[in-house]
């Protein structure tokens, strides 16, 4: 039970991983600047669900934390480019 | 580390529900390389926002709810956060999207 425990959790993180570098190659290739913040936003989402993941293999609620500003911290920085694509500056 | 004290049903459960958002995730990420145009690509990746972030917080929701034997699902925070943030963040991603296009259309053949 804990081999499908340990293993079953690391498939899913080596899942997660292969998601990110996906949206890492698609951040570098571009062609676009808004395919470059498409890239980011699934970066942080994954590397959010990856932290989750580290929280329930470890059994540890401290990474919970980590995942929820994360989050919260992705929102704001994709809201905030869209804004700069659309009008040149954050705050008008 | 597991618990000891954990029984086997879920474990099973928390492993498959990890599995099967990850995977879910990863095939969203996997349309950002496959599909051919930003408007098609921009739907890609609420796969794993949606379902994906659903299927791997129930699977913490439930492990850490049966070690710690309490309720207090603290994902539905990062939940209905996600749920409402997602679709604002795309929307104005495509609108900024759309307009920078027409602005390069305009550009490129102005109107007489």
């Amino acid at each position: 039970m804990t081999m499908l425990f340990v293993w079953g959790l690391a498939l899913a993180q080596l899942m997660l991983v292969a998601a990110m570098g996906v949206a890492v190659w698609r951040i570098v290739v571009g062609p676009r600047a808004q395919d470059r913040i498409l890239g980011m936003d699934t970066l942080y989402l994954n590397g959010m669900l990856l932290i989750v993941v580290f929280g329930v293999r470890t059994g540890s609620p401290l990474y919970f934390e980590a995942a929820l500003i994360i989050g919260m911290l992705g929102f704001a920085a994709t809201v905030a480019l869209a804004k700069v694509l659309m009008r040149g500056e954050v705050i008008e | 580390m597991i618990p000891a004290d954990l029984p086997a049903w879920a474990v099973v459960t928390v492993v498959v529900l990890a599995v099967a958002g990850s995977a879910i995730s990863l095939l969203g990420a996997t349309g950002l390389v496959r599909l051919t145009s930003f408007y098609e690509r921009v739907h890609a990746p609420t796969l794993g926002a949606t379902l994906g972030t659903v299927l791997v917080l129930s699977a913490s929701a439930l492990f850490f709810g049966l070690v710690e034997q309490r309720f207090l699902p603290r994902e539905l925070l990062i939940g209905a956060f996600l749920t409402v943030t997602t679709p604002v963040t795309l929307i104005l991603l495509a609108r900024a999207a759309l307009f920078r296009d027409r602005a390069e259309d305009e550009r490129k053949n102005p109107e007489p």
